[in-house]
């Protein structure tokens, strides 16, 4: 991998006061970058999921593996190699736009309307961030209004 | 028991056999304060400045080992703490601070006296907390304290709401932590070791990298074993001075930005580093990709993000320093002393070449000459704390370091202002020894406060200001650097240092010759009060050898040969 390559990282953290803090606070004071970071409970447990979406040298991730790991709220982080990726991203249009074929775009990417208003409908797509990139460049021409994406999650193999 | 929260931080520190609390009382802290009042299982230091109160922890914590403790209040009490903080993170103290907070309900309504404290403490300290309800309190005071004092220690802070030091609740302090996010690595990998073991075996030029970590996990008097079983020299960084004895034939001195000139060859030169808690820093490696280009490195250090991260290491070896070392005693077998004799030669003939010294060839005493003086006549006896400058670096140069946890400076920081109110706390914690403090002219005016503290609390202190009018690290690369533009560096206008130090009811000495020196430094230790004595010294004079910031360590700017001798 590259120079700046993208990698996907997965950290477990203790559900306290902070704890978000203590994560975003190491990536801005040692420069390093975040693309996303979702973050959730775990259910039925004490911890907390990180999905973190960065880039970096094999050098850098190392380091930013083990700062991470270094926090005292953090119980184990993963740079993942093999993994299942997903993101949602949600989309406004106006309801005046061809309909059927955003419909089906949509749905080559795992998408379908999820809520019809007055004068727009909301589609939700699921796929990896790669392909979800590429929905909405596809639908550009249907006049989106808002657009928002979820950032990623990831499951190791 | 039911008690109070003020009351379970006496309770705490009473477990923790705490028997020394630097601090500053304000608004938000009273309630631990009242119970303070209350008791007498410690005594508490009121220093004059809240970051003084934790500088004094610091000074007390690396001179004794243990946890040192600060308690300060909210708003600016905290927030003049943190350098304090931020240096005790650098330096991997082991400190716990507690600060008091506004009441729950007056958090985030921009009460009187009210800072985001944890907000503002996250980056520069191994941990905090927010305690938000007294039922919490055991245990986080617990795993403070023992967060601070294990793996790579560090500050931990605890800001309490002044309403949770009022709250009742249960107190239990035999809690059994389990810190499932929390395990140092401190065994070493036994493979590891071996491999390193064997790769020095087949060196010809191996080089020991002694590091602060050392000192810390008091692996001293074993890395002294070490060293002398395997015949292999040694460097040392700052913060690592005092590890081996100055006079160890195996010592070849301080490497880095004003490292000795064979201390620095010798790293050019060597083919395997054997690091020993030690992190690489900028004021040591100068130049990277210049840094011991043809030396395989052997980093051992508990924090496993050390290694690795500015000079690949082949054999990285994460473990408590003193446990590595005992298992590398225990295959000692497998080193050839007689293989390194060349090497050894060629280390002598470095020193030999540019040996650390200074000219005295001004009618004012020389910097150098009142350290190597002080280090005549007090030695072992003494120990020495220093501000940040150019006494700092000749101090490290020139005093004669006979033992561990002698030496106490503020080295990843370089705090002005450390070293008074360290060696208030070195005094307190170490009062069978003489605490001496080689200050600035600059940075004395940084904590002169203290004076008071010492004066109230019988801290003998004494510091001597080696005065060039100038502050003089800032000076020389003003020389050096920056074509002699001497940009408000020049402090002709000084206090009267005496009457400054007789105002609190200290003892001044003004001096500006050798015989002056001597007689007001016995008068200074006869006496036993906090002393300043003042020296005149050279205006002019640089600390050298020198390592220009980015250059490569090799290539030193040298003392300049003598004119006339």
């Amino acid at each position: 991998m590259g120079e700046n390559a993208r990698r996907v990282i997965s950290v477990i953290v203790v559900n306290e006061a902070s704890v978000l803090s203590r994560v975003t606070d190491l990536f801005s004071g040692r420069g390093y970058n975040i693309t996303s970071l979702t973050v959730a409970p775990i259910p039925d447990s004490k911890y907390s999921r990180l999905t973190i979406i960065t880039s970096g040298s094999v050098r850098v991730m190392e380091q930013i593996t083990k700062q991470l790991h270094k926090l005292i709220s953090v119980l184990r982080v993963y740079e993942h190699e093999d993994m299942v990726e997903k993101e949602i991203a949600m989309v406004k249009f106006p309801i005046t736009e061809n309909l059927s074929d955003i419909n089906a775009i949509s749905e080559a990417y795992n998408g379908k309307i999820v809520n019809v208003g007055e004068n727009i409908v909301i589609v939700m797509v699921t796929d990896e961030p790669k392909r979800v990139d590429h929905y909405l460049n596809a639908i550009k021409r249907y006049n989106p209004k808002e657009i928002v994406r979820s950032g990623a999650v990831a499951l190791e193999r | 028991m039911q008690i109070s929260g003020a009351q379970m931080v006496i309770e705490a520190f009473i477990a923790e056999g705490v028997e020394t609390v630097f601090g500053y009382p304000g608004g938000a802290i009273m309630n631990v304060y009242d119970e303070i009042y209350k008791q007498n299982k410690f005594q508490h230091i009121l220093n004059r400045h809240e970051q003084a109160a934790v500088h004094a922890a610091e000074g007390y914590a690396k001179v004794s080992g243990k946890v040192g403790v600060a308690m300060i209040t909210s708003g600016p009490g905290f927030t003049n703490a943190v350098t304090g903080l931020a240096d005790a993170y650098m330096d991997s103290i082991p400190l716990v601070v507690i600060s008091g907070q506004v009441p729950m309900s007056l958090i985030g309504t921009d009460a009187f006296q009210e800072i985001d404290a944890v907000g503002i403490s996250r980056s520069c300290t191994k941990h905090n907390y927010l305690v938000t309800d007294a039922t919490d309190l055991p245990r986080i005071l617990k795993e403070a304290f023992y967060i601070a004092s294990s793996g790579r220690p560090g500050p931990v802070h605890v800001d309490i709401p002044k309403d949770v030091t009022a709250q009742i609740a249960e107190f239990n302090y035999d809690i059994d932590l389990n810190l499932e996010t929390y395990k140092p690595h401190i065994k070493g990998n036994p493979r590891q070791i071996k491999k390193a073991m064997e790769a020095i075996a087949k060196a010809k030029r191996p080089l020991f990298y002694l590091g602060g970590g050392i000192i810390n996990a008091n692996a001293a008097y074993d890395v002294r074993d070490l060293v002398h079983k395997t015949g292999i020299p040694a460097v040392e960084t700052f913060m690592a001075r005092g590890t081996l004895a100055y006079d160890d034939d195996l010592l070849i001195g301080m490497l880095g930005m004003h490292g000795s000139y064979a201390a620095n060859m010798a790293m050019s030169e060597t083919d395997i580093i054997i690091a020993l808690g030690a992190r690489f820093d900028d004021r040591v490696t100068g130049k990277l990709s210049e840094f011991a280009k043809n030396a395989e490195v052997i980093h051992i250090d508990i924090d496993p993000a050390s290694i690795s991260k500015l000079v690949n290491a082949d054999f990285p070896i994460v473990g408590d320093v003193k446990n590595v070392v005992l298992e590398m005693l225990e295959q000692v077998d497998k080193i050839d002393v007689e293989r390194y004799e060349s090497w050894r030669e060629t280390v002598k003939n470095f020193d030999a070449l540019h040996p650390l010294a200074y000219h005295e060839d001004s009618k004012r005493l020389k910097p150098q000459w009142v350290i190597e003086r002080v280090g005549k006549l007090l030695g072992d006896d003494a120990n020495i704390s220093t501000d940040v400058g150019q006494h700092q670096m000749w101090t490290a140069q020139f005093y004669p370091f006979s033992r561990p946890r002698q030496f106490i400076s503020s080295g990843g920081l370089g705090t002005m202002g450390f070293g008074f109110p360290a060696a208030l706390g070195v005094r307190a914690a170490s009062p069978d020894k003489i605490s001496i403090n080689f200050t600035g002219d600059g940075s004395i005016l940084m904590n002169s406060q203290e004076l008071m503290t010492a004066v109230e609390k019988k801290l003998p202190v004494i510091n001597i200001i080696l005065n060039n009018n100038f502050l003089g690290m800032v000076r020389q690369w003003q020389t050096l650097f920056y074509d002699k533009r001497h940009s408000e560096t020049d402090l002709s206008v000084q206090p009267d240092f005496v009457k400054l130090s007789e105002a609190f009811g200290g003892i001044g000495y003004r001096v500006s010759t050798k015989e002056e020196f001597d007689a007001a430094l016995n008068d200074a230790v006869e006496k036993g009060i906090v002393a300043f004595i003042e020296v005149l010294v050279e205006r002019f004079e640089n600390v050298m050898p020198m390592v220009p910031a980015g250059g490569s360590l090799f290539n030193m700017m040298l003392l300049e040969k003598e004119e006339s001798k």
